[in-house]
């Protein structure tokens, strides 16, 4: 009997460190960041500018960096992620479907410092000549794509980091999709194949709607990684605390500031700057993964009764 | 008439058709789409990085620009730390999940207690490592004074924690509760089910997810800046700062020398090698399982 509680003991005191971890890493941030947050108030998310000789942090460009991104990264990676799942559950050849699967899974395996040195070296001048370029001088007088796509082409900036990230979250979304796709009753779709339906009608009409939540769990979960992504934007972000109208401009993220500038910052309210953007970054990705599980929790309990 | 409405028919049926290949090709498409990318990538690393590795880089430590060296201190402290981290992590993971799985439904406090663990274990899990990292920078290099190669290791030990928790938890939940019953009818205690029959049925599971969170540190560099910082040199004072291969990679592809540049490309290669190997050794044993 005595193994017994103190088995349990060990189990709870494991669960209590989880939670330890979580209530450290808030209270580090908040007391780390107090001297900005008494500096700048509630305008450092609002302001712009960016002086460290001058003492003057503001965090809305990289705020802007981080939340455009993210944007792009999930236009992109949503259809194309459910694109990969519908086809590895419908089309693919069954002795394909594995080494096909574990393919895209490994996209998300490879860490986020080879994706931030190949994005460098490799994708962003190639971007630059063969994207970029052509882009920009088609878009030459079109009012608004002129706006967005416009500029120098440098290879590097916001719209780069965007589709690398993109690529990066892909094999979430795929996977969770994946996942719903099998809980669709296989009653459903047999009944609408009786009707006559074709592979896209019984997809587009029947599967996908009656998995809505768990891929808006999906694209949400992987809203967070993309969020929170560090070092591969940090490689093609570009680094500039600008925010410009054009997505090919260089521009800056929270997690880059802070993985660039956190080893020079040399005052006291230079790294309280720096902690509170992680601060905020937290509070974003917080909300964001908070919704993801409450939407994944929904679809466990919707298996679970299947 | 008749004529008619058997054409419009036609032409219906023919638009169904058409959507409907047009569907199969996106959607084969959007797989090649990642295939491509995964391709590009690894050809990349095979490129850059089997012309620029050689024996030096295990036997030399980093040097400055234009003077040989290798990555010999680099790879130690990313092993030395990556092992502390599993080694300190690995156990706490695998007792919470296991506390998450087998004890949440002992009573109505347990239950309401996993919930919330439950809650906070995948907040950690998906959350920013660059942010849990200035947790680590706050709780230990600040009092200590200076970067240390301990303070590296116990930042990535956040990251271990939730993943071998996360996987434990799933694992042991896929053990029928028959056998637990079977057990208890015996009148085996809850501790004895768990350490002699759960742990056993779902041990390739468990192993896996070490597996994956091993995978997952050993790429991880964020955290790294401003725990364990770099070390030119071999250190093996894990409270000195200590040298990781992805930093190393970070502050040698941000430089402005060719030399510095191959050396970067070798450590991307053998990162990638390992984590690769990592996940589908794991692959292969999470398929045994099922």
């Amino acid at each position: 009997m005595r193994s017994e509680v103190s088995f349990r003991w060990l189990g709870l005191s494991a669960a209590f460190v989880i939670t330890l971890i979580f209530a450290g890493v808030l209270t580090s941030l908040i007391a780390g960041s107090m001297p900005a947050l008494k500096a700048f108030g509630f305008g450092f998310i609002f302001d712009e500018t960016w002086r460290p000789t001058r003492e003057r942090f503001g965090a809305l460009g990289p705020i802007y960096g981080t939340l455009v991104t993210s944007l792009i990264a999930i236009l992109i990676a949503v259809p194309v992620g459910i694109g990969i799942a519908v086809f590895l559950t419908e089309f693919c050849p069954r002795t394909l479907r594995r080494p096909i699967g574990i393919a895209i899974e490994l996209l998300a395996g490879i860490p986020s410092i080879i994706y931030g040195i190949w994005g460098l070296f490799v994708f962003a001048p190639w971007f630059q000549l063969h994207i970029q370029e052509p882009v920009i001088s088609a878009v030459g007088n079109i009012p608004v794509l002129e706006t967005l796509f416009g500029g120098t082409p440098f290879g590097i900036g916001i719209f780069t980091a965007g589709l690398i990230l993109s690529i990066m979250i892909l094999p979430f979304i795929a996977a969770v999709t994946r996942d719903v796709l099998q809980t669709v009753p296989a009653v459903l779709k047999e009944a609408s194949y009786g009707l006559g339906a074709t592979s896209w009608e019984v997809m587009g009409r029947v599967s996908l709607p009656y998995c809505v939540s768990g891929m808006v769990g999906g694209a949400m979960l992987a809203l967070g990684r993309a969020l929170g992504e560090t070092m591969a934007v940090t490689f093609v972000i570009g680094n500039a605390h600008r925010i410009e109208p054009s997505l090919f401009a260089p521009g800056t993220s929270i997690s880059a500031t802070i993985a660039n500038e956190f080893a020079e910052a040399t005052s006291p309210l230079y790294t309280a700057a720096l902690i509170e953007m992680g601060l905020v970054l937290f509070a974003i990705t917080f909300v964001v993964l908070a919704g993801a599980q409450f939407m994944l929790r929904r679809l466990e309990t919707a298996k679970g009764h299947k | 008439m008749k004529k008619l409405t058997a054409s419009r028919g036609q032409v219906l049926y023919l638009r169904r058709r058409l959507a409907n290949f047009a569907f199969i090709l996106l959607s084969l498409a959007a797989a090649l789409f990642g295939l491509i990318w995964l391709g590009f990538i690894l050809y990349a690393l095979v490129k850059n990085g089997i012309t620029a590795l050689s024996p030096r880089l295990f036997s030399q430590d980093t040097a400055p620009p234009g003077s040989p060296g290798g990555l010999a201190n680099a790879i130690y402290g990313s092993f030395v730390m990556s092992m502390l981290a599993v080694l300190a992590g690995a156990p706490i993971g695998l007792l919470g999940g296991t506390y998450l799985a087998e004890y949440s439904r002992t009573s109505r406090s347990a239950h309401a207690l996993s919930f919330v663990v439950r809650f906070i274990n995948d907040i950690l899990l998906s959350a920013p490592s660059i942010v849990t990292g200035l947790f680590i920078y706050e709780f230990v290099v600040v009092p200590m004074g200076h970067f240390s190669g301990l303070a590296g290791a116990l930042s990535l030990m956040v990251i271990v924690i939730p993943v071998v928790a996360r996987t434990t938890e799933n694992m042991l939940l896929l053990v029928p509760d028959g056998l637990r019953e079977a057990a208890a009818a015996l009148g085996a205690p809850r501790n004895f089910i768990v350490k002699t029959i759960t742990w056993k049925a779902a041990k390739a599971g468990i192993i896996t997810g070490i597996l994956l969170a091993v995978a997952r540190i050993s790429g991880e560099t964020a955290p790294l800046l401003f725990t364990a910082l770099n070390n030119q040199f071999m250190s093996l004072n894990i409270a000195r700062p200590a040298a990781s291969l992805p930093v190393v990679i970070f502050q040698y592809a941000l430089s402005p020398y060719q030399d510095w540049h191959d050396l970067a490309w070798a450590g991307a290669f053998l990162v990638t090698a390992t984590v690769l190997t990592l996940s589908i050794i794991a692959r292969i044993l999470d398929k045994k399982r099922t």
